[in-house]
C-alpha cells in the first residue's frame, strides 16, 4: 500500500489501540447467509398473503384494444384481475424527469399499461391469486386484443423524421441533449494526428440472482403500508410510494432484510412494484410479487446501450491535444423513475478524457426513446463507456504515432501533485494518483517481462495481448446528483449509535446492506472509535422505521457518507459516555479514555469501570450519580459531502489475454487493479468490491448483451442465452492500493463499489487490440464475441 | 395434473409425507411446503445453480426436478448440511475469505463445492473453477470461493494427513 499524503500531525480517532480500521476482519452475520438462513423477502409470507402475476405486452408497441378477464376471474384461487385502468383508481402516474438535466422529458408512465403498452414486456394486467401457480393459470385466459403499432428500435434512426414519435406529446423521440465544447477542439485537432473510432457498447443488464422482489402490507385499519422490498434506497422507496399512493410519508415503512443482489437494479422503481403497492391498498391484503427469470430479462433496467464516435488529436511527442466525442444512446419507452434515464450519457460527457491533462474537449450526447424495455443506472454509471472510449482512443494515438500504451499515459495523465485542479467538462478533483498507480500496477505485473513472453509466444503464432485502462470514479456523490434536480433521495445519510445496559451497542444507520459490507464498515468503525469490541456493536439497517433518514447505498456512497456519519455519531457517544464516567469516577472527561469495554486512565491505562458496570449504574442505579448529570448514551449525527460534488477516486487495470485468431475465443489469463478509494475500512472488502466489479465488467467485455430483433423483442431473455462470467472463465485478479484520503471528512474514505467496472472491459479490449496487431484489425466493439474478432480478422 | 398425490420422502433425515401436484417442482416443494428457504431460486431453468440440493447423495438442480420424482428419495439441504457439522469447515473458510457477498448463490455453492471435495479431495484452482462453473455469482468474481474452496481441501488433507 502506498500512502500518498503524510499522516495527521496528532493521531486521529481511527489510530486508537485496537482500531478495527484497516484491518480485515470478518463481516458480522454472515452465518445466517452460510446456513441458508436469511431473510430475503422471496422467502417472507404473511397471513392472508396472495400473489401477483403480470400479464405482459408481448409486442414492443401495441395499442390495447380490450382486454377480456372473465373467465380468469371465474377460476379456483383468483382473488382479482386488475388492468392499467382499474389500478389508477389508487394510484397516479410519474414522469421520470430531473431540472437540472435541462430539457429532459419523458411521458407519464403508469403502474399498469393505459391504453397502450411501449415495450414487450411492459405489464397490461395484474393477476391476483392465492398461490402464484394460481395465479399463472388465470393469467393464460385473460384475453387481450392487441393493435400492434410501428416499433422504434434502432436508436440511430430514431430522430429521423420518417420514424414514428412514441409520444406525440412530446413531438419528437428526443429525450435529453447535452454539448460541451472548452477549449478549442479544432485548432488543436488542426495541429495534431487525428485518430477516430466509433465504439459500440451492447446493452446489458444486472443479472442480480435473486430477482426483484416485493411484499406490500396494507393495514386499513392502521391506514399504513409495509413494503417488505431488496432496494437500495428505502427512504426513496417511501417518499415515492406515499405520494403516488396519495399517502404522507409516515404512512409507509420500508423494510429491506437481505438482498440478492442489487448492483444498481434495484436502487430504481418499478411500474410492477408500484402496482403491487396500489394493489395492497386496492385488495386490503398483503400482495406478494417475485419476478421470475424471464420478466428479470424483460422489465430490471438495462444499460449502456451506446455508439459513440470519438476523436482524438494527437502530437508527435506523445501530446494528447483534444477529445472530441459524439454518444447516441437509446433508453427504452420512458424515461425511469425518479433517478432518470439521462444520467448514464451526462456522465459519459463528464468522464471522458477524465484521467488526462487535456483542456479541449467536445462533447454531444444525445438520448433517444425507443420501443425496448426501459435503460437506467447500473453500477458504474457511464463510467465503463467514458473509460472505454478514452482509454480506446488513448491507445489507437500510441498506435498511431508508435508509442507504448504506458509512455503515451505517462506523459498525459494528470501529475499526482496537481492537486486540486477540474477538468475540462468542470469535474473537481481534490487528490488522485494516476502516476503513482500506474508505477505501481507496472511493477505487480512486471511489465517488461509480458512484453516479452508476449513477443516470444508471437513467433509461435500464439496471440497475447496486454491492455490498460486508466479511469476515475464519481464516489460520495453530494445533493448535487439528485437533490438540486428536484428528487426527494437523500444524500445525507444518518446514524444512531446507544450503548446499551449490558454494555452492548446497538447501530441504527440509514445505509443499507446487499452484501458489500455495510455492516461490518459501521461496526468497524463504531466499534474503533467507541474502544468496544466489535461483537459487542449491532448493526440495524433497512428499516425507515427504525433508522435515521438517509440515501442508503448507491453511486459508491456507503462508507464515505455513512461511515462518516458513524465516525461523528460514535464520537459524540464516546464523549458522553466519558462524561458520566469522569462523575462516577470523580474524574475529567480528559483523563479517561475507552479501551477494550473499558474506562481506563488516559495517561497511564489503568483500568477504572467496565462500560456493562457504567451501564448498569445509569440504567439502574441512576440515584447513585451525582446530582445534575442526565446520561445520555445514545447520539445520532449525519453527514453529507458539501466541499466537493463527488469524492473521484482513480485507478488503473490491465489485462493479459490471448485471443484464438481460429476460434476468436478470448482466453482471459490474469488482470490487475490498481485503486485509489482514500482510507480502506477493511481491506479484504474493498478488493472483493474491486474483484466483483472487474468481473461484471468483464461479463460486459465478452459475453453480456440483450439481443433485440427488429420489432423490438428481447430474444435472449434467460440465462442459458443470456451469458454472465463463470467461474471457468474467470481470471485471478491482483489488486494494489494507493492511498489519498478525502480531507472533506475525518474518516477519509472514497467509494470503491464501481472502479472494477469502470475500467475492466476497456483494458480486455485494449489487450484484444494488442494481441490482434499483427493482423492490422482493430475492434472498438462490446461484447468481444468470437463472431466479433472473426469478422474483425475477415476470417467470417 | 391438477389433483395432489402422495409423495414420502427424506428431508434432512427427517420423514417426510404430503400431497403435492404433480407439477410441483423440488424447489418449490422445500421452499414453500417445507419452508425451508436456504435452497434458492435465481431462474428456474437449470442455469445458475443457486437452488442446488443433493438427492441420495448426487447434487441437482431442485428447481429442474418434480417434488413426486423425490419419492422415497433422501434430500438434504444447506440447512441439513449446517446442522450436521458436514460443511462447518468449508462455511468457516466462507466466513474467513468473503467467500459471499449478498450469499443468493451461496447455498447452492456450498452444495457444489462440497461435493467436488466429496470426488475430488485435491482440487487444483482450475478444477475448482471448472467445478463450480455450473453455479453462477453475481457478487464476487468467483476470486474468494475458489480461495475458500482451496483452503479448505489443504485442511481437510492436513486433518487426514
Amino acid at each position: 500500500m502506498t500512502v500518498t499524503r503524510a499522516p495527521a500531525e496528532t493521531l486521529s480517532v481511527l489510530d486508537r489501540p485496537n482500531s478495527y480500521i484497516g484491518k480485515t476482519v470478518p463481516r458480522p452475520n454472515l452465518d445466517r447467509l452460510l446456513q441458508g438462513r436469511g431473510q430475503y423477502v422471496s422467502d417472507l409470507e404473511l397471513p392472508r398473503m396472495a400473489h401477483v402475476v403480470f400479464l405482459r405486452s408481448p409486442y414492443a408497441h401495441a395499442r390495447i384494444v380490450a382486454i377480456d378477464a372473465d373467465a380468469a376471474r371465474r377460476m379456483s384461487g383468483v382473488i382479482a384481475v386488475v388492468t392499467g385502468r382499474e389500478l389508477e383508481a389508487v394510484i397516479t402516474p410519474w414522469v421520470g424527469v430531473l431540472s437540472h438535466l435541462k430539457g429532459l422529458k419523458s411521458a407519464p408512465q403508469h403502474a399498469i399499461a393505459v391504453d397502450r403498452a411501449c415495450w414487450q414486456g411492459e405489464a397490461v394486467a395484474a393477476i391476483v391469486a392465492t398461490s402464484r401457480a394460481a395465479a399463472e393459470d388465470a393469467m393464460e385466459h385473460v384475453v387481450v386484443d392487441y393493435e400492434e403499432l410501428a416499433a422504434v428500435t434502432d436508436m440511430r434512426t430514431a430522430l429521423d423524421p420518417a420514424t414514428p414519435v412514441i409520444h406525440a406529446s412530446l413531438g419528437d423521440n428526443l429525450a435529453f441533449e447535452r454539448t460541451l465544447d472548452a477549449g478549442d477542439v479544432d485548432q488543436a485537432l488542426s495541429d495534431s494526428e487525428v485518430v477516430e473510432a466509433e465504439f459500440v457498447f451492447g446493452r446489458h443488464t444486472g443479472v442480480t440472482l435473486e430477482p426483484r422482489a416485493v411484499v406490500a402490507d396494507w393495514n386499513a385499519a392502521e391506514a399504513r403500508l409495509t413494503i417488505y422490498q431488496g432496494t437500495q434506497a428505502p427512504h426513496m422507496v417511501q417518499n415515492i410510494a406515499a405520494l403516488h399512493l396519495r399517502l404522507k410519508e409516515a404512512q409507509v415503512r420500508v423494510v429491506c432484510k437481505d438482498v440478492g443482489g442489487s448492483f444498481g437494479i434495484k436502487v430504481h422503481i418499478y411500474a410492477d412494484e408500484m402496482a403491487t403497492y396500489a394493489l395492497s391498498k386496492l385488495l386490503r391484503r398483503p400482495i406478494k410479487f417475485v419476478a421470475d427469470r424471464v420478466e428479470s430479462f424483460n422489465t430490471d433496467i438495462h444499460a449502456r446501450d451506446h455508439r459513440c464516435r470519438g476523436r482524438i488529436g494527437v502530437r508527435s511527442d506523445g501530446t494528447i491535444t483534444a477529445f472530441e466525442i459524439d454518444d447516441l444512446t437509446g433508453i427504452g419507452p420512458y424515461s425511469m423513475y425518479p433517478r432518470t434515464s439521462a444520467i448514464e450519457a451526462n456522465q459519459v460527457v463528464n468522464l471522458v478524457g477524465g484521467p488526462y491533462v487535456t483542456a479541449n474537449y467536445r462533447a454531444r450526447a444525445r438520448v433517444v426513446f425507443q420501443n425496448k424495455n426501459v435503460m437506467c443506472q447500473y453500477r458504474a454509471v457511464g463510467h465503463p463507456i467514458a473509460c472505454s472510449i478514452t482509454e480506446g482512443l488513448v491507445d489507437l494515438a500510441a498506435s498511431k504515432i508508435g508509442m507504448d500504451p504506458v509512455e503515451i499515459r505517462r506523459r498525459n495523465l494528470i501529475s499526482d501533485d496537481a492537486y486540486p485542479c477540474a477538468s475540462p467538462s468542470g469535474m473537481k478533483f481534490e487528490q488522485l494518483s494516476h502516476h503513482a498507480s500506474l508505477a505501481k500496477l507496472l511493477q505487480m505485473m512486471d511489465y517488461g517481462a509480458l512484453r516479452a513472453e508476449q513477443a516470444a509466444l508471437r513467433t509461435r503464432n500464439i496471440h497475447r495481448g496486454i491492455g490498460f485502462a486508466s479511469f476515475i470514479e464519481v464516489t460520495n456523490p453530494s445533493a448535487t446528483f439528485y437533490g438540486v434536480g428536484g428528487a426527494k433521495i437523500s444524500s445525507q445519510d444518518g446514524v444512531a449509535v446507544r450503548l446499551d445496559a449490558q454494555g452492548s451497542v446497538i447501530c441504527q444507520t440509514s445505509i443499507t446492506e446487499q452484501g458489500q459490507g455495510s455492516e461490518s464498515l459501521t461496526a468497524q468503525i463504531v466499534g474503533s472509535v467507541l474502544g468496544v469490541s466489535m461483537e459487542r456493536v449491532r448493526v440495524i439497517l433497512g428499516d425507515t422505521d427504525n433508522t435515521p433518514y438517509g440515501g442508503g447505498t448507491w453511486a459508491s456512497r456507503g462508507a464515505g457518507i455513512g461511515g462518516e456519519a458513524a465516525l461523528q455519531a460514535a464520537k459524540a457517544l464516546r464523549q458522553n459516555i466519558l462524561d458520566v464516567a469522569a462523575a462516577i469516577l470523580q474524574s475529567r472527561p480528559a483523563g479517561l479514555d475507552i479501551v477494550n469495554n473499558r474506562i481506563v486512565n488516559a495517561d497511564d491505562g489503568a483500568p477504572r469501570i467496565e462500560l456493562n458496570e457504567l451501564a448498569r449504574i445509569v440504567y439502574f442505579r441512576p440515584d447513585t450519580l451525582p446530582p445534575g448529570i442526565q446520561p445520555e448514551l445514545m447520539a445520532t449525527r449525519h453527514f453529507v459531502p458539501r466541499q466537493y460534488p463527488f469524492a473521484f477516486t482513480n485507478g488503473v487495470q490491465a489485462s493479459w489475454l490471448e485471443v484464438d485468431t481460429e476460434t476468436g475465443f478470448v482466453t482471459l489469463l490474469k488482470h490487475w487493479v490498481v485503486e485509489d478509494c482514500g482510507t480502506i475500512i477493511n481491506p479484504q472488502l474493498v478488493d472483493e468490491q474491486i474483484r466483483g466489479g472487474v468481473v461484471q465488467g468483464l461479463g460486459a467485455a465478452l459475453f453480456e448483451k440483450c439481443i433485440y430483433d427488429e420489432r423490438g423483442q428481447l430474444t435472449n431473455a434467460n440465462m442459458a442465452d443470456y451469458l454472465v462470467p463463470m467461474s471457468g472463465e474467470m481470471p485471478d485478479i491482483e489488486i494494489g492500493h494507493v492511498v489519498s484520503p478525502t480531507q472533506e471528512t475525518e474518516l477519509g474514505a472514497k467509494g470503491a463499489g464501481e472502479a472494477g467496472t469502470a475500467g475492466a472491459a476497456a483494458a480486455v479490449a485494449n489487450a484484444v487490440n494488442d494481441a490482434l496487431r499483427p493482423f492490422g484489425a482493430t475492434i472498438t466493439e462490446i461484447p468481444l464475441t468470437p463472431q466479433v474478432i472473426l469478422t474483425a480478422l475477415g476470417r467470417i | 395434473m391438477s389433483v395432489p398425490v402422495p409423495v414420502s420422502l427424506l428431508v434432512n433425515g427427517e420423514r417426510i409425507d404430503a400431497f403435492v401436484l404433480p407439477r410441483l417442482n423440488l424447489a418449490d416443494f422445500l421452499r414453500e411446503n417445507l419452508k425451508l428457504t436456504g435452497t434458492h431460486v435465481g431462474c428456474e431453468h437449470g442455469v445458475c445453480g443457486a437452488c442446488t440440493v443433493r438427492v441420495d447423495g448426487e447434487i441437482v438442480r431442485s428447481c429442474l426436478m418434480l417434488a413426486v420424482q423425490a419419492e422415497g428419495a433422501s434430500v438434504e439441504t444447506v440447512e441439513g448440511l449446517s446442522d450436521s457439522g458436514e460443511i462447518a469447515d468449508l462455511q468457516a473458510a466462507f466466513r474467513e475469505r468473503n467467500a459471499l457477498q449478498c450469499g443468493y448463490c451461496t447455498p447452492g455453492m456450498l452444495m457444489t463445492a462440497q461435493d467436488l471435495l466429496k470426488h475430488l479431495p485435491a482440487p487444483d484452482r482450475q478444477a475448482i473453477r471448472e467445478h463450480l462453473s455450473g453455479n453462477y455469482c453475481r457478487c464476487t468474481g468467483y476470486q474468494a470461493i475458489v480461495d475458500a474452496v482451496e483452503a479448505t481441501a489443504r485442511m481437510r488433507a492436513e486433518r487426514r494427513a
